[in-house]
């Protein structure tokens, strides 16, 4: 009756379509596969509220406009945005710069890589050619017919392939610095595969920027056999930003993921996990710290295809001012997946009044022999724990802040890598440190 | 009773042979003692006489009462009067210590064309058997074995034992996790029940629950096979020599 | 289901699809043609002698329900039911309303006996003590057939009647809280049902008055393809209590019936109302032919301060289940629980769970699911937990456990948490296990069957749910999940 044939109503879905036209003409040899993901937009429109994956997070009506694509940074404005990304200043690591999705060559520690024997390319390149934009575009990990990821795939600009080859173990963690440079919309992807028995810690930093424009970033990363990858991937400020992260894990393989989101602005990282080898094991993490009118969403689905894999997924929200968080964490486990254990939790703690969080953790199970379990809370502070701090003389606001932290720790230590940890526990006291 | 004939068995997963010719003869009213060190087969031994599904029988026969058990379900043993105390009892959240005992209780007797008991009745039975091993009515209902310590499981099973009223008794290291005290009332408990019609079987890795229950024959078992068989004084030579000899005596 | 004795000892063993209330009453009834128009709407209410209002109300729910289209968010699959192809009305033939049992058809107490439902007072009166009383409200097809002790009830105050009855004699009542629950328009099936639901039980409860016993009411759907809507409304004036039962069962057939309930509860301050189902509509059989589609909406209003709305539900039949007790907790310091257990077999589904609306001050809810599936069944909670801006203080406590039987069926949990204000605290857990092999040889080893340990450990896992239960009601509740269990295992 009323079935919607949905054309694209919005200014921003608007925006977009001619922003694509124009795209379209230089696009190149990448262009029927950019239609291809372009139609899937056309045909669905922006996610709204009635999408049940975006139930919580309606970017159509957050959306009022879609800013252009962002142009080509200069090098002058990606060493003065540089500088001012130094949330891992602390972390002995090589860096690899993007500047408006593309990568920044000069500014990236391109020659040690290649020493190690990390290679890097630049997708910009692989998307001048047919047959190689195919694999970074219609990626088979990447198949999902989510909006937001046809939209990067659609528009994307650059960004960078890191391949770790097999039995390599990188000496430092390596950090890509995601920069915004001017105005405008940035569409990047990183492809991050790991050959078997690879070691790897990566960084992925996304600078807090003044300026406008929406951020869509895809994130592919493939584990193989027996590899070990441990990430970090922190989302700091922008009004709009989108991360899709696409995890494969091989057999017997080792993930260590925290996904870190602090902010005033619209923030979604979704994460689409999936076990592809049996005996693998992941830890998801997440931690989102929001004030002001921040909408921060943290959206997770994990994949149980294959026996003997463990996921645990622990998930901690801090929210204050008028903001609101979203959790939502489904755990798969498909016929003849036996013997999975999968264990979610997802707390939150609300610190004012109009504060909000919304939680779905969700459970489908189709295999009996399984262990899963999820868990949620959301709360305040505890009065008797504050009132305990403050009897022992800490005042209030430091009792609050070494709440908070106590709160956030379990989530932030369990990565592992001490210096990653000291630097977004830093974070976590300079966000509690600055008045709401 | 009990009738062992050249029994071969191996695990059904991955066809591991676990027993290799077993032979063992139980009379009514005899206590055995099988002996023997860790992996030789003992646990394995009472898990195939209660009817447990991974293991696959490839050889031999189980007699009792002059009945092979070898197509019995684990039920159908149980009311035939097989009675295994697990070395690790299982916990059952949610029913009742109390409730699970009548189910049992009123499954065998019914199985044995027997009419349900009373709840009076069964009452007047548990409260007296559960006073002699010293477990309260509290205990009795809480789940089947859930947060009880050690010895309270043991002793649940021993109370468990007393009420079916078993022909042939299995004890699977009964003494594991007791302290001195425990073992003196579970092993009260066990030679309460012995007379001229009952057989046991006591499986144990040490000597010192046959201090206790006295057996009158000791088996030693070792890779699956029984390689010695004595009186309770091959127990003490066990306790002071270890099961080195048995071992090695084997791999020669 | 009204616990007696009998019905528990006539519960034989039976395997799935030897469904035990699965007989045909032969009895004469009275239809309106098939399909659904305004005139069916008219008819329907003509036959009741309903007031002129109350016919606008069912036209106007009849011509919004044209403009909608039926939910597909749950996690159930079944072929489109076409609404024109069911009779909406069908009565069991008699001129009048039966004024006393002697009136009513002896076939039709013969059905109720056979279920071990008793309507007639001094047989109850004779074996059962006064405190156990239970007064029944029977249903058939669309028609409330009989009501139990209703003079004594009178005596007390409580109104108790089938709601055909209350439009006549209290229209007042009825108008003003029906429909102040569950509105009109609030979803597909729940605005089917306002227009065209036949009858249902209609329970007032008086300022200060505790209802001197337990109320209950019994559902069959008989007839062929007749869809069954029927409408409860319940109210607990201040300071009021009440208990309610209610149970159901559906004949065997190759064909799926419909049944859409609507079911309105309003706590007023200080009052509490119970509500207890079991549910064993006919589950299809072993292919998963036939069934129940049991698309139900039952809500509570705690509108009053103090109140408390407690839902208990035992759901083992129907082929498919969707169905959301829920608790809207408007008065300040109002309590809203919701215990469930829902077992599925064969090819069933079950889509099911509840609502807890905070909306008033210092408001708590209380929320335990247990699942069990088995066969080749898909069994899923489905729950929202909510506090809005001014409900300071709310608190929840969420215990969602599933128990898998089988590798070939599906447990899943979609719970919503939303918390809009800092001061409510929520909490929710949720679990996924199955009955451990070794749990399985344990009891076998002393001497338990299969089955029998399914069973046990089953009541095991779901016990905190079954205590909710009134004495008898949960006697007979176990019964039938172990009933309903059987073939799951071996």
């Amino acid at each position: 009756m009323n079935i919607e044939t949905r054309a694209l109503k919005t200014r921003a879905e608007t925006d977009l379509a001619s922003q694509y036209e124009a795209l379209r003409a230089s696009a190149g040899a990448s262009v029927a596969l950019r239609d291809k993901a372009f139609a899937l937009f056309e045909a669905k429109g922006l996610p709204h509220r009635r999408v049940e994956e975006y139930k919580y997070s309606d970017l159509r009506a957050h959306l009022k406009s879609a800013a252009a694509p962002a142009a080509v940074a200069s090098l002058e404005q990606s060493t003065a945005s540089l500088a001012a990304a130094e949330a891992f200043a602390g972390v002995d690591r090589f860096r690899v710069v993007l500047d408006n999705g593309r990568l920044v060559a000069g500014l990236s520690d391109l020659e040690a890589l290649a020493r190690e024997g990390v290679g890097v390319t630049d997708v910009a390149l692989l998307l001048e050619d047919e047959a190689r934009a195919r694999g970074v575009l219609s990626a088979p990990a990447l198949a999902c017919d989510d909006v937001s990821v046809a939209l990067n795939t659609a528009f994307l600009q650059g960004g960078v392939a890191i391949a770790v080859g097999e039995g390599a173990s990188v000496s430092k963690p390596v950090e890509i610095v995601h920069l915004a440079s001017g105005e405008g919309a940035r569409y990047s992807r990183v492809e991050v595969s790991l050959g078997t028995g690879a070691k790897f810690t990566l960084i992925e930093s996304f600078a807090p920027t003044a300026s406008s424009g929406e951020v869509n970033a895809v994130s592919n990363y493939m584990v193989g056999d027996e590899a070990e990858l441990t990430t970090a991937r922190l989302v700091a400020g922008g009004d709009t930003h989108v991360s899709s992260i696409f995890l494969t894990l091989g057999t017997s393989s080792r993930v260590k993921t925290l996904g870190f989101n602090v902010g005033t602005g619209f923030a979604r990282t979704q994460s689409f996990v999936s076990f592809t080898g049996e005996h693998a094991d992941a830890d998801l993490l997440g931690i989102t710290m929001l004030r002001g009118k921040g909408h921060g969403d943290q959206t997770l689905v994990v994949d149980h295809a294959v026996p003997h894999c463990n996921s645990r997924e622990l998930f901690k929200a801090v929210v204050d001012g008028q903001a609101e968080a979203v959790f939502q964490g489904k755990i798969i486990v498909r016929p003849h997946a036996q013997k999975t254990d999968g264990r979610m939790m997802t707390q939150a703690l609300l610190l004012s009044e109009e504060a909000s969080m919304a939680n779905k953790p969700e459970l489908e199970i189709f295999a009996d022999d399984v262990q899963c379990a999820h868990g949620a809370t959301s709360g305040q502070i505890d009065e008797d724990l504050l009132f305990y701090l403050r009897a022992r003389g800490i005042p209030e606001t430091e009792a609050r802040a070494l709440l908070v932290l106590a709160f956030l720790a379990e989530a932030v230590e369990e990565l592992g890598d001490e210096a990653i940890v000291a630097a977004l526990e830093e974070r976590v006291r300079g966000w509690l440190s600055v008045e709401a | 009773m009990l009738e062992i004939k050249n029994l071969h068995a191996r695990i059904a997963e991955d066809e591991t042979e676990i027993l290799r010719g077993i032979d063992l003869t139980v009379k009514p009213g005899e206590v055995h003692a099988i002996m023997g060190p860790n992996g030789s087969g003992k646990s394995t031994l009472s898990y195939i006489l209660a009817g447990k599904e991974d293991y696959e029988i490839t050889e031999g026969d189980i007699l009792f009462n002059g009945e092979s058990l070898l197509d019995m379900e684990a039920d159908e043993r149980a009311a035939a009067g097989l009675f295994l105390a697990f070395q690790y009892p299982i916990e059952i959240p949610g029913v009742a210590t109390m409730t699970f005992l009548k189910t049992a209780l009123n499954a065998q007797r019914k199985a044995r064309g027997e009419g349900e008991l009373s709840t009076p009745e069964f009452m007047k039975r548990v409260k007296d058997k559960a006073a002699e091993l010293n477990i309260t009515m509290d205990m009795l209902k809480r789940p089947l074995n859930v947060g009880f310590s050690g010895g309270e499981k043991k002793r649940s099973e021993i109370l468990q034992m007393s009420l079916l009223e078993p022909k042939l008794c299995v004890l699977d290291e009964t003494d594991s996790g007791l302290d001195i005290d425990a073992l003196r009332i579970v092993a009260d408990g066990v030679n309460r029940l012995r007379s001229p019609d009952r057989a046991m079987v006591v499986i144990t890795h040490y000597q010192r629950l046959l201090d206790h229950i006295v057996p009158d024959v000791v088996h030693v078992l070792s890779r699956g096979r029984i390689v010695k068989t004595g009186g309770k004084e091959l127990a003490l030579e066990l306790e002071k020599n270890g099961y080195a000899d048995y071992v090695g005596e084997q791999a020669a | 289901m009204p616990a007696v004795q009998e019905t528990i000892d006539r519960v034989r063993s039976i395997d799935v699809d030897q469904y035990k209330y699965g007989f045909v009453t032969e009895i004469e009834s009275e239809k309106a043609p098939k399909g659904l128009n305004e005139d069916i709407v008219r008819f329907i209410s003509a036959k009741k002698g309903e007031p002129e209002w109350m016919l606008e109300w069912r036209l106007d729910a009849y011509r919004r329900w044209r403009t909608m289209d039926e939910p597909t968010w749950a996690r159930v699959s079944y072929p489109k039911i076409d609404f024109e192809d069911l009779y909406y009305y069908s009565a069991p033939k008699t001129a009048e309303g039966p004024k006393s049992l002697d009136e009513v058809d002896p076939e039709l107490l013969a059905t109720y006996e056979k279920l071990g439902i008793p309507l007639r007072e001094q047989e109850i009166l004779a074996g059962v003590a006064p405190q156990n009383r239970v007064a029944v409200d029977a249903v058939f097809d669309s028609v409330s057939v009989v009501t139990t002790f209703k003079e004594e009830l009178k005596k007390a105050g409580v109104i108790f009647c089938s709601i055909s009855e209350a439009l006549r004699e209290y229209p007042d009542l009825v108008r003003k809280y029906l429909g102040s629950v569950v509105p009109v328009s609030d979803n597909f099936y729940a605005t089917l049902n306002s227009a065209v639901f036949s009858d249902g039980s209609f329970v007032y409860v008086p300022e200060g008055v505790r209802c001197p016993m337990e109320l209950s009411t019994y559902f069959r759907i008989n007839d062929q393809q007749t869809g069954q809507f029927e409408r409860t409304l319940i109210i607990a004036d201040k300071g009021a209590y009440v208990s309610y039962l209610e149970g159901c069962t559906a004949p065997q057939r190759d064909e799926n019936q419909l049944h859409a309930a609507v079911v309105e509860l309003i706590a007023l301050d200080d009052a509490e109302i119970k509500y207890s189902t079991v549910q064993n509509w006919y589950p299809g059989d072993k292919e998963g032919k036939g069934g129940i589609y049991n698309f139900v909406t039952k809500r509570g209003d705690c509108r009053g301060r103090n109140s408390k709305i407690s839902w208990t539900q035992v759901e083992t039949g129907s082929a498919i289940t969707w169905k959301y007790p829920s608790c809207i907790l408007r008065g300040d310091n109002s309590r809203g629980e919701f215990y469930s257990i829902a077992v599925s077999n064969g090819y069933q589904q079950v889509d099911s769970g509840t609502k807890m609306i905070h909306l008033g001050k210092n408001t708590s809810s209380r929320i335990i699911s247990k699942g069990i599936s088995a066969g080749k069944s898909q069994n899923t909670y489905r729950g929202l937990v909510s506090a809005h801006r001014k409900a300071s203080n709310a608190r929840n406590f969420t215990q969602c456990d599933s128990l898998l039987i089988g590798q070939d069926c599906g447990a899943h949990t979609v719970p919503y948490i939303e918390a809009k204000n800092s001061t409510a605290v929520f909490e929710h857990e949720a679990t996924t296990s199955k009955i451990s092999d070794d749990q399985m040889f344990y009891c076998q080893q002393r001497g338990l069957s299969d089955e029998e340990a399914v069973a046990l450990i089953v009541n095991g896992f779901v016990k905190d749910v079954i205590q909710q239960l009134p004495m008898e009601f949960a006697v007979e509740a176990q019964k039938l999940i172990s009933i309903s269990l059987e073939g799951s295992v071996g």
